[in-house]
């Protein structure tokens, strides 16, 4: 081996770490993980030149690097910044970077249906996690929403064009995983809107990719729509043997019933890579076509390591953030560290429930006290 | 001092008969007695800024061009001039197209670009053909083409009409444009000096700029830094336009009065039917507003000049900027909400719709400002429109956000009492719809 590769090491919130050159501030965020990973709704890992419209990501850099320690004059996003050596970012220990933070969310919402209870991104959604955990409580927004018909492209996939929030996503993944692309945003500001060439259908092996990059319910499979709440559902692990695709998915299984498949997401939302390296995408015979769980080999259950509704009783491998946060953040407890029996009176440990006669009644609880 | 349009006014200067009779063409002669390091060089000694808007030095932003091996570079010009206000651009294309082709040759040799591109907005169409014929009789004469003079150098200049899009005056969004594809603005770095069309190292510069090459060219960098002060060289043309008398497109050296410009004869010629002169956006319609007494002198009590330095003076606080010299005067009677809720419904139809804030924020303060303006308006409007232009300022993709914040802030920041009679007299607002006229009065009565 010759010489060792030059690692950039950069401070994220007080946080440092050490990545290699040509990293963006938020991957080298991710890799810590927790709290201080700006959150993203249009940039995809997987997808090349996605990423910088939605603006949610933006950070404080105050230093740019060892060699040039000014600090950047606007707040960037870091999602298309790459890191320097001896860089210093600032995330959530910035004011400037939560003002900002909330006031894209804010954004983001203005033409959002906030349809969420008939949604079925609901959920899993992006926007749904983003708007708990950086949005305000409310809207000052008094106007009509935008508002476009339903259009169904394609057999497959229903575009429900009032819930985007315009992150590209779909357009670079026709782009970039399969041959035509036949949709793009056509119009522009307020009123541009993803849509195919002249109602044309999308059709193509990989289209259903577009509805698991989607950050939002705007592109939603149509073979699931309204069959089932994604949190009733038992996802599993499962492969098939597939000659187009990698033929890894998730199964969303009740009872018996497959009732969709996914290709296999990590806890940023994004598609996990098949063994060869290459991101998993799967193909359309796998997803619409193989609802039988006899098509299947199943593997295990699915671990989610997304902090959404959907995997509640599915935790495992979360990341804790470090040790220093509590330090970083003036005392302040990150969501993730929090104890649910610190937040909600019911089920104290100090109460076994398997100890008590009867069903547990407030009751039980106030005796505790 | 006029350098740039001094001949406009020659019968049959359009044509290249009557130009090269007056003397045209000959900076391109000698500039190719020169290398095209020597150029650069000239021109950063005559402290040029980009007359665009941003007034970046032309010189230095030459000179970051990456100049790799076996790749193109190109020059383009920027002729997509849709900012409110400012028509200096259409003037200087109409009656002088030559100047501008001979900027563009001894730029492109300086710079080393073979295919040199002129980005026209679409609404230009006369313009258009103007500039067509002007290339080929440059064709024909020798000035374009093959081995240029015999000196090796090839270049031709292509006129590519946009579509109507403002945000395609943005340098990376018109790179967009000329390749064929959406004109959304590409995120920066990296920067069209290094990648910039079809990924080759590329300059985008202004009519303005590159015609002003001609002149330097002609008289040597140093003599043009003499003309103008401090770090404003050089002339520039202003389009005056508003409540005055003699609205059109002059050229200045940026040495006088904004108090000058307006009220002398040779300018604009004061304000018409006796009114006063009630506010200002002195570089066209993204820079801030200015009130009468902040435009005429600054928060220090000193005279406001025509130039980078003075116009600016005070930052945004108890400034503005040179922009794009895009020149509208008010008088008492127009209404400032009323010219607020014009500009911001302008950035809404223009926002390109790729990044969130400027997307959704624009077409929101648009709402509320329609609100304010029609007497629909509350008093909490005010401070949620000076959140929401904080909340766009600086956090977006291209400079549209920022300039679509800053008239609004600017607004707010001078005539918040204009947007508060507003609220609190909804049915007068609508019939006497002037604002108030006390922002005319003299610096002097204000702060006593």
């Amino acid at each position: 081996m010759s010489e060792q590769k030059q690692l950039f090491k950069v401070t994220i919130d007080n946080i440092t770490i050490e990545v290699e050159p040509g990293t963006s501030i938020l991957l080298a965020a991710r890799k810590i993980g927790g709290d201080v990973t700006p959150p993203a709704m249009c940039f995809y890992s997987k997808l090349k030149g996605s990423g910088g419209k939605c603006r949610t990501c933006l950070v404080e850099v105050a230093a740019g690097s060892t060699a040039d320690p000014r600090p950047m004059p606007k707040l960037v996003a870091s999602c298309r910044t790459n890191v320097m050596d001896g860089m210093v970012v600032k995330s959530i220990t910035s004011e400037k970077v939560i003002e900002a933070r909330k006031g894209v969310v804010e954004f983001l919402l203005l033409n959002h249906p906030l349809d969420c209870p008939i949604c079925d991104q609901a959920g899993e959604c992006h926007l749904q996690d983003l708007s708990y955990e950086h949005g305000r409580e409310d809207t000052r927004y008094e106007f009509q929403r935008r508002l476009f018909e339903r259009e169904d492209i394609g057999p497959y996939i229903q575009l429900h064009m009032t819930r985007c929030i315009l992150c590209y996503r779909c357009t670079y993944i026709a782009d970039q995983i399969t041959d035509t692309r036949v949709h793009g945003i056509l119009d522009r500001g307020e009123h541009a809107q993803i849509s195919t060439y002249i109602s044309k259908a999308i059709d193509n092996d990989f289209s259903g990719n577009m509805i698991d990059v989607c950050p939002v319910g705007a592109l939603t499979d149509r073979t699931f729509r309204f069959k089932n709440r994604v949190w009733f559902l038992k996802p599993v692990d499962a492969h098939r043997d597939c000659d187009k695709c990698c033929g890894r998915v998730t199964l969303w299984n009740r009872g018996n019933d497959v009732f969709r498949v996914t290709a296999r997401k990590d806890e940023w939302g994004e598609v996990e890579d098949a063994p060869d390296g290459k991101p998993g995408w799967i193909c359309n015979t796998c997803r619409f076509d193989k609802k039988k769980t006899s098509d299947w080999i199943i593997e295990g259950p699915r671990k989610i390591k997304r902090h959404s509704v959907i995997s509640a009783g599915h935790y495992e491998g979360v990341k804790r953030p470090h040790e220093t946060i509590a330090n970083v953040m003036g005392g302040r407890q990150p969501k993730l560290l929090m104890d649910i029996h610190s937040v909600s009176e019911v089920n104290k440990p100090s109460v076994h429930l398997n100890a008590i006669e009867g069903p547990a009644t407030g009751e039980v609880f106030e005796k505790e006290k | 001092m006029k350098l740039l349009i001094d001949k406009a006014n020659i019968e049959g200067i359009r044509f290249y008969k009557a130009y090269r009779e007056n003397g045209g063409y000959a900076s391109v002669e000698k500039a190719f007695k020169m290398s095209p390091a020597d150029i650069v060089e000239e021109i950063k000694k005559s402290g040029l800024r980009g007359r665009g808007g941003a007034g970046f030095p032309t010189g230095m932003k030459w000179s970051f061009l990456a100049k790799p091996e076996g790749v193109p570079r190109y020059l383009v010009c920027n002729a997509d001039e849709s900012e409110p206000g400012t028509f200096k651009d259409r003037y200087l294309m109409e009656f002088l197209p030559h100047l501008l082709i001979e900027g563009l040759i001894v730029s492109s040799f300086a710079l080393g670009s073979n295919r040199t591109y002129i980005y026209i907005r679409g609404e230009y169409a006369w313009i258009t053909d103007i500039l067509e014929h002007a290339i080929a009789e440059a064709n024909d004469n020798g000035w374009l083409g093959k081995n240029i003079l015999g000196t090796g150098f090839d270049c031709q200049i292509y006129v590519q009409r946009g579509a109507g899009a403002y945000i395609c005056g943005e340098e990376t969004a018109l790179i967009e444009s000329l390749e064929g594809k959406r004109g959304n603005p590409r995120i920066k770095p990296p920067f069209p000096a290094i990648k910039g069309l079809w990924d080759s190292p590329t300059v985008v510069n202004n009519v303005e700029t590159l015609a002003a090459v001609v002149p330097i060219i002609n008289m040597g960098g140093m003599e043009y830094a003499k003309i103008g002060m401090g770090k404003s060289t050089g002339t520039k043309l202003i389009s005056a336009c508003g409540n005055i008398n003699k609205p059109g497109v002059y050229e200045i050296d940026m040495t006088i009065s904004v108090e000058e410009f307006i009220y002398s004869d040779e300018y604009c010629g004061g304000i018409p039917n006796g009114k006063r002169l009630k506010a200002c956006i002195p570089g066209g319609s993204s820079v801030p507003i200015l009130p009468a007494n902040l435009l005429l002198k600054t928060a220090k009590g000193e005279t406001r000049l025509m130039n980078y330095e003075s116009l600016s003076d005070g930052g945004f606080a108890t400034g503005s900027m040179m922009g794009s010299g895009g020149f509208i005067v008010l008088d008492e009677d127009q209404c400032i909400v009323r010219h607020t809720l014009t500009l911001a419904r302008f950035y809404h139809h223009e926002s390109c719709g790729q990044c969130s804030p400027c997307r959704e924020g624009t077409g929101w303060m648009k709402r509320v400002l329609y609100n304010l303006e029609y007497g629909k308006g509350k008093l909490s409007d005010i401070d949620l429109l000076w959140d929401i232009q904080r909340k766009i300022e600086g956090n977006t993709i291209c400079p549209l956000g920022d300039a679509a914040a800053w008239p609004v802030a600017a607004a707010i920041r001078h005539f918040r009492d204009e947007f508060e009679w507003h609220v609190l007299n909804p049915e007068e607002s609508q019939v006497r719809n002037f604002g108030l006229a006390h922002y005319a009065d003299q610096l002097e009565t204000l702060t006593a």
